[in-house]
């Protein structure tokens, strides 16, 4: 479930970022941060590959015991980050691309804006609802397997409306 | 179908209309004119190269990206290809490999032979001063695709009689 989505230029700094639960912030975004390594390693590594078709999507950047990365590169070298809670039904990964691909289209449609200067941050509360909708699908989703009292939702909490439903 | 000639009709009223507002004809003021409609290409070209290139990373090297310019993006605007491209070699690399293409300063001349929007003014060389201002909104187009493809350049066009037009991409090695 996706917990952090960022775009990040080919700059390699932070065109939109935005994380579900508000607070550790931080922690997603050094999570991104890192990796940036890791999406460059595999861009060149492609370059190296002789093969014809590559691909955009560039699947499981890494695995914490907690998230899942995902990363995606655009043929402008935007590159989209998704950090994704591991905790729950394993997102199939049809369903990671495909969330990618929305992002893909809702930044296009981003840059197609006459009052975007590219190389902004993006503000477009278009965007922002996308991104809001993939997050909280997610969200709703999980709520639905467990009980729990509505408020703010976070990974300690989770873990005790577990253990209490237990 | 009706769309390429809405596009020509807005190009053409686009110039007019820059040109129209210059109190000063001297050049200075077709200077400003120029870069405007050039700035006008540079934004839409960025946005034609966010939304046009294909699902998969298909850009290798640059002859790539600039065959994609003369397939793709040609195709999207004006609805026919581009005619020739060529490259200008201009050798600086100490070491010449046979069998590679040599271009390391990275000239490269796109060719129109029957240029969509100059194609309705004049066939030779009549109104040849005046083509200059319909070729600076696609030297603007070209620029700005590169430029979201990763490609700083600088383009220029030509026109020796019309409708035929080169266009000039001259590759800025960083």
């Amino acid at each position: 479930m996706a917990v952090c989505v960022a775009v990040i230029a080919k700059e390699n700094y932070p065109l939109y970022i935005r994380s579900i639960p508000t607070e550790n912030e931080l922690k997603f975004h050094y999570m991104v941060h890192t990796s940036l390594d890791v999406v460059d390693e595999k861009i060149s590594a492609m370059g190296k590959a002789l093969v014809d078709q590559r691909e955009l999507y560039l699947g499981l950047l890494y695995p914490t015991e907690d998230y899942k990365v995902y990363g995606y590169v655009t043929n402008s070298k935007v590159k989209f980050v998704m950090v994704v809670d591991s905790s729950n039904t394993a997102l199939r990964d049809n369903e990671i691309r495909s969330m990618f691909r929305k992002l893909h289209n809702s930044y296009t449609d981003v840059m197609c804006n006459p009052f975007y200067n590219p190389g902004d941050r993006i503000q477009s509360r278009a965007f922002d609802g996308m991104v809001t909708s993939m997050m909280i699908q997610a969200r709703r989703g999980k709520e639905s397997l467990v009980a729990r009292a509505p408020g703010a939702w976070s990974p300690e909490e989770a873990a005790k409306g577990g253990a209490e439903d237990l | 179908m009706a769309d390429p000639a809405l596009f020509e009709f807005l190009h053409t009223e686009m110039v007019a209309e820059l040109w129209a507002q210059d109190p000063d004809p001297g050049p200075g003021g077709q200077k400003t004119s120029l870069l405007v409609l050039e700035g006008m290409g540079f934004r839409v070209g960025q946005a034609l190269g966010e939304r046009l290139p294909r699902e998969t990373l298909t850009f290798r090297e640059e002859l790539d990206i600039l065959k994609f310019l003369c397939k793709d993006l040609w195709v999207a605007v004006f609805h026919k290809q581009m005619d020739s491209l060529r490259t200008n070699h201009q050798v600086q690399a100490p070491l010449r490999l046979p069998g590679t293409l040599l271009c390391p300063q990275g000239t490269y001349v796109l060719q129109d032979n029957s240029f969509p929007l100059l194609v309705r003014m004049a066939s030779g060389l009549q109104y040849l001063e005046e083509a200059p201002k319909f070729l600076a909104f696609t030297c603007g187009l070209l620029r700005g695709t590169l430029s979201t493809l990763g490609v700083k350049s600088l383009v220029t066009a030509s026109v020796a009689a019309l409708p035929a037009c080169k266009f000039q991409v001259v590759i800025q090695k960083l």
